[in-house]
């Protein structure tokens, strides 16, 4: 290409992908194979140790899933990224490579109820415990930072509540601590807010969202900023830092340098903990990556109409969207989100539980069920389903109180997704 | 030159003039960082002197090693330093003594040295700094892509496969 630097878009439809080296194929092929043959014997053992780029196993890296990873990470401007099986699955690989039993990771209390559960529940059997910070009084973040803090993990746009984080104040904790940050962007795309370039050191995504967008394929991502020193402080990050015996004492800062998170991820976490993501499902997501900023855009279109009209409803108590001038955080949204809110979004309606449940029996256009970033509108009342385990305490803590109702609005004709709602509210 | 940021055409442009490379501080240890590189340029087609006092008259990966830069019998394009930035002036020194002098002064990741980099580029030599030639080939090639690295390369035009297909080339034959 010229000089010029890509544009988002371009880079969104060329990013890793160009024609296949071997058949010319414009399109990503779909490399479904689980493994890789090697030339000779010297060149497996390149492999092997790491002294040579190539293919081994798709639980390791697959070429359609390469793609992919080089895609996101020239998305969100990183300097590489590791896709998994899904978001959860990348969490977890990005704590592994972090974290050892007695560790901390201090979390923003605002994060999708699957991240929470998995913080205070399974991460606990591995010994990493999470200490819980709020976004709404950005010194807790400060203060529950010890020695043993590992990383701070927040949303840019939280879920279910649409809240926006103000990064760049968590990044000026998390730099003065020397600790990386890490932020999840699945509910604004890197369409909407580049979290790297607020000072995040790692970005995670679901790329079953609004990435994938179609709600057909399970995925996850890892970029790394290559914007952090894991040697800086010695004994701080071993798995980065220190010899490992798994691959005859190489040591992964010194010889990836600005990659090494990402490569620690693939050949320590993916290798042993197995989360790969399938290539069909990565050539899915590719071909919805395509068309992110166009979908991205009208999701924020339409939920801006939507919320609109749901202020002015006199059967709803309230909307939390920050793209909405009264919104407590529409200031942070102009910051950090200037092209939107994104999709997903809360409301209350004034019948309480039963007007919840009411509504999402009711839909007819609508998908009563629990997932977001689809082409499809998607409803839930989270308090019936996804946090009934929860005390009414709980529930109000979470932001799933009895009376709230979650959107993810699709982009469908704008006038049909309101007159649905109209009618599964009455 | 602005030794922050290096755009690819100019990485592309040494990589591809360059065919002797010296790397100095070469390691027989596989699993060091400099043992990797001198792999992988040797690979690549590239020919390569080992330098290492220590194991002067020995081989790494096949090649003869060299106890400095003025005991390498040919003419050396591009020296590698992958030494400290404080002892990395000192090798750039004995480079500019070379006659002829080489065409490229190469330091690795965290090796920088400023002043040392003017003088070279005041003789003429292009300097790259805290950068590593196998990671900035692994991006020129398209071999980045397949660990997930962002290359910063667009391009509609097929990619060039190289020998028995286990190498994408910027072009370099092996000899």
């Amino acid at each position: 290409m010229s000089d010029q630097k890509p544009g988002f878009d371009t880079l969104a439809i060329h990013a890793g992908a160009k024609p296949d080296p071997a058949t010319g194929a414009r399109a990503t092929p779909i490399y479904q194979t689980t493994s890789f043959v090697f030339d000779d014997a010297q060149h497996a053992a390149d492999l092997f140790a790491l002294r040579a780029f190539g293919n081994i196993y798709t639980r390791i890296m697959n070429p359609t899933q390469a793609v992919l990873e080089e895609k996101v990470a020239a998305l969100e401007g990183g300097t590489a990224a590791l896709a998994t099986a899904s978001g959860h699955s990348a969490q977890l690989i990005i704590c592994h490579s972090l974290m050892r039993p007695g560790d901390e990771i201090v979390c923003a209390r605002q994060l999708y109820g699957g991240s929470i559960n998995a913080f205070n529940h399974s991460f606990k059997s591995f010994g990493w415990n999470v200490v819980w910070a709020d976004i709404d009084d950005i010194s807790s973040f400060e203060k529950a930072i010890t020695p043993k803090t590992k990383a701070i993990f927040i949303e840019s746009i939280a879920n279910p509540g649409g809240r926006v984080t103000d990064m760049d104040a968590i990044a000026a904790i998390a730099k003065n601590a020397h600790v990386p940050l890490i932020v999840d962007n699945t509910l604004a795309s890197p369409y909407l807010c580049r979290p790297i370039e607020h000072g995040a050191n790692i970005v995670v995504e679901s790329l079953t969202k609004f990435l994938g967008g179609h709600g057909n394929s399970m995925g996850g991502i890892i970029v790394d900023g290559g914007n952090f020193d894991w040697g800086k402080n010695k004994g701080q990050f071993p798995m980065l830092t220190e010899p490992n015996v798994s691959y005859n004492g190489v040591t992964m800062y010194e010889t990836f340098g600005n990659i090494a998170f990402a490569i620690t991820c693939r050949v320590l976490g993916l290798r042993d903990l197995g989360p790969a993501i399938s290539p069909f499902n990565a050539f899915l997501i590719l071909t919805g990556m395509e068309t992110l900023s166009l979908r991205m855009q009208r999701h924020c279109d339409n939920a801006l109409k939507v919320a609109e009209w749901l202020s002015s409803d006199p059967r709803v108590s309230w909307v939390s969207y920050a793209a909405l001038p009264g919104d407590k955080d529409h200031d942070k949204q102009k910051k950090y989100a200037p092209k939107g809110a994104g999709a997903v979004f809360t409301f209350g309606l004034k019948g309480g539980y039963d007007a919840g449940v009411g509504t999402v029996s009711k839909v007819e256009l609508l998908s009563h069920l629990a997932n977001v970033g689809d082409t499809r509108s998607l409803i839930i009342h989270p308090a019936s389903t996804t946090h009934s385990q929860l005390t009414p305490e709980q529930l109000e803590m979470a932001g799933a109180g009895a009376d709230v109702v979650r959107l993810s609005v699709g982009i469908e004709d704008v006038a049909d997704i309101i007159a649905d709602l109209d009618q599964a509210m009455s | 030159m602005n030794h922050d940021v290096y755009e690819p055409a100019y990485i592309r442009q040494i990589l591809e003039d360059v065919r002797t490379i010296a790397i100095v501080g070469a390691s027989s240890n596989e699993a060091r960082p400099s043992f990797f590189v001198t792999k992988y340029l040797v690979d690549k087609g590239y020919t390569v002197f080992p330098l290492n006092p220590g194991m002067a008259g020995k081989e790494i990966c096949g090649r003869k090693v060299y106890a400095s830069l003025g005991e390498v019998p040919e003419p050396i394009d591009m020296v590698d330093i992958f030494r400290n930035s404080e002892v990395a002036a000192s090798f750039v020194d004995q480079a500019l003594t070379l006659e002829p002098s080489p065409k490229v002064i190469w330091m690795q990741l965290t090796v920088r040295h400023d002043e040392a980099a003017a003088k070279a580029e005041a003789a003429g030599v292009r300097v790259v700094m805290n950068r590593c030639p196998k990671i900035e080939y692994g991006k020129l090639s398209g071999e980045w892509g397949w660990v997930g690295g962002n290359s910063g390369v667009i391009s509609s035009k097929k990619q060039s496969l190289h020998g028995s297909g286990k190498m994408q080339s910027l072009g370099i034959v092996k000899q």
